[in-house]
Parts: C-alpha cells; structure tokens; sequence
C-alpha cells in the first residue's frame, strides 16, 4: 500500500469548488475544525460532541429534503462508532447524502492515539459491503480530484473515504452555540416562518 | 377501549404532522411499526441500534419535519450520549415511544436492570418521561407529549407499560405473551 500524502484541507478546497448550496453536517473535532475553515455559512451543521451520529443527521436531512445535496464530512474515529449507520444507509438509499470520511487512521483529538483503519478496517469497503451506489478509496492527487464529482453529482448514498497525512492544522472555530447553530440552519433553509412555528 | 393502542398513536402521529419514523422493533411495537410501514406520507427508518434514531430526529428536523423515535426500553441505553450532547445540548426536540420491559410482571432477569433504569436515564439527560399503564393513558400521553416535544422544543418520551402490552411468561420449551 502507498504511502499517505494527501493533506485534509487541501484536498477539501479544492472539492469544495463545487459545493454550491449544498448543506453540510461535520463530525465532531477535526472536520468541524475541518469544513470552518472553509467559511462559517448558515448551510453548515457541526457537531461538538454526539460522536458517531454524524451520518445519521445526515440521513434525516436527507430523507426531509430530498431536492438538495446533504454532505457528511467526518473522521475515521467517528465514523468507526457509528458504523452501524452504514447498514440503515445502505438499506434505505437516499440519491442525495454523500459521506466523505477524512481518514487520518488516527483518534486526533484524544492524543493521536491509532484507529482501526489503519489496522485493517476499509470504510469504504464497509460501505460498498451495506448497499451504498458508489464508493471510493481516495489515496492520490488524480483520485482526489474526483473528490467533487462524487461528493456533489453523483447520486446517492456516497461513500468517499480519503486517506490523509496526521498534521497539525490550525484551528478554526465555528459557534458552539448548538441552538443557534440550529436555528439558523432552519431559518436560512426553511425561512423563518417556517423556522420558529412548531 | 375496543381498538389497539396503536391505532390512537398512529392517529396522533399524524396529526401532528410526523414525516419521519426512526425504529428498532420490539414486540410491543410491531402493529404501531406495521401502521407506520403501511404509510406512504410517512419515511419509516429501521435502525441497527437505537442512538442512530435520535440522529435521525434531529436530521429531520434540520430539515424541516418532524419525527418520532420508537423502541424498547432496552435501547433507552443506547440512546443516552445522543440525547445528552445532540438534543439537550442544542434543544432540538424529540419525541419517543417506549415499550417497556423489566418492569410490570417481567419473566426475564436480564431485563429488570436496564427497565427499572429507564426513567433516571432519561431525566438524568433531560427528557420528560410519562408512563402509561392503560392504553387510555397511552392515547392521551402520545397526543399531549407530541405538542409539549415540538411546541417547546423538549425531549419527551411516553412509556408504554406492562399493563398495556403484557409480559412474556417464561416456562420450559416456550415463551408465552400474556
């Protein structure tokens, strides 16, 4: 197997090109950090804990708004505590949710302390295993520059995991403020009537 | 009351408008899954494991609509990091229906344990509880639970007794439902 050489922010940036209103759910720690950095917009959900339910929150979006693109972006560790939710993807197909774990094989946050899947656990295999229409093992540039197209168009459910150095990065930080972020992401999607009506 | 508790709950989970329905089946459930299965305005979501549908929940209501949870009281235990640092931590609503074990006239052992824990859990991590022990009970519970989850954003979760749905008696060679 090759060496790792892909960088998470760059690989990112460039993908994100094409995002266009595409609304964004981010694993806690590293990928909040992570899809911040590329701009505070009122389309981004990030988590700050709830660990391994990322795709799940994206599933629900999905299943509500079935006309726009909902994206996952989340971390090896989180996406190995809810694995499961591969299954219940799988099982019930959505076109418009695209997972994309950015794959470090380490638990960042905790003390880089070694995940499974650099010990034989291949989420994207696990994926392609559940049912999901397309997956992908991202490892090189020319495999990173499909990143878009899979992430964004390709109907659904995605799985695209890319394999990236473990660097330090600086952080970003969104609002913590979880009830805001919310409501926010509910004004902007549903306008605000809508938003604050039960 | 003639009809299945069920039919009550699936009547109040339409008019209140749930779209979405995150579940892990339970015997206690199985003519209110079947109901919600046979419903085409409703997206039924069969879980691996019960903290993906407080996940589901909060999805749902990103985007726009409302869900409900269902499950047995034994996946109470795997939904409580969920509750705690999802739904209490950024106030999304939540509405759960749970069937209980380990409670009312249980046979099991392995049961008592994580039923008797259901309500301490729960409160422990913010959600209401409200039993009820008659399917009159369950009717009005699930009606007036889904207004106060989704009228004040709080987490409620009606508990669906013993007394309602029976209990497993256990004798050699069977397992009878009483």
């Amino acid at each position: 197997m090759s060496a790792i050489t892909l960088h998470r922010r760059d690989v990112l940036a460039s993908a994100m090109e094409e995002r266009g209103d595409t609304l964004f759910v981010s694993g806690l720690g590293s990928t909040t950090w992570d899809l911040a950095s590329f701009g505070d917009r009122p389309e981004n959900f990030y988590l700050w804990g709830a660990m391994g339910n990322a795709t799940m929150i994206g599933l629900g979006l999905a299943l509500a708004q079935p006309e726009r693109r909902v994206v996952v972006v989340t971390g090896d560790g989180e996406m190995l505590m809810g694995m499961t939710s591969f299954s219940t993807i799988g099982a019930k197909r959505p076109s418009n949710l695209a997972v994309c774990v950015i794959d470090n094989e380490t638990y960042t946050e905790t003390g880089r302390q070694p995940t499974a899947t650099g010990l034989g656990t291949d989420l994207s295999a696990v994926a392609a295993a559940c049912g999901f229409a397309r997956t992908a093992m991202i490892r090189t540039e020319a495999e990173a520059k499909d990143l878009g197209q899979l992430l964004f168009r390709e109907p659904g459910p995605v799985c695209a995991v890319v394999k990236v150095v473990d660097e330090d990065l600086p952080m970003s930080v969104p609002p913590r403020d979880g009830g805001y972020v919310k409501t926010r992401f509910r004004i902007n999607l549903l306008g605000e009537e809508r938003a604050i009506q039960p | 009351m003639d009809e299945h508790w069920s039919v009550a709950a699936h009547r109040h989970l339409k008019a209140a408008g749930v779209r979405q329905i995150g579940y892990v089946p339970d015997g206690g459930l199985r003519l209110l899954i079947e109901r919600c299965l046979g419903d085409n305005e409703i997206e039924t979501v069969m879980c691996a494991t019960e903290e993906e549908a407080i996940g589901l929940s909060a999805g749902a209501w990103l985007g726009g609509q409302k869900s409900a949870v269902l499950m047995q009281s034994s996946g109470v235990g795997n939904t409580i990091n969920a509750i705690a640092s999802l739904v209490s931590s950024a106030n999304f609503p939540l509405f759960a229906i749970v069937t209980m074990r380990g409670q009312w006239g249980e046979g099991n052992p392995w049961q008592v344990p994580m039923g008797q824990a259901v309500v301490p859990t729960l409160e422990a991590v913010g959600v209401k509880t409200f039993l009820a022990e008659t399917a009159e009970a369950v009717d009005m519970m699930i009606e007036s639970g889904l207004r106060m989850a989704y009228s004040t954003d709080t987490p409620v979760a009606v508990l669906v007794g013993q007394k309602v749905i029976g209990s497993k008696i256990w004798t050699a060679g069977k397992a009878v439902n009483q």
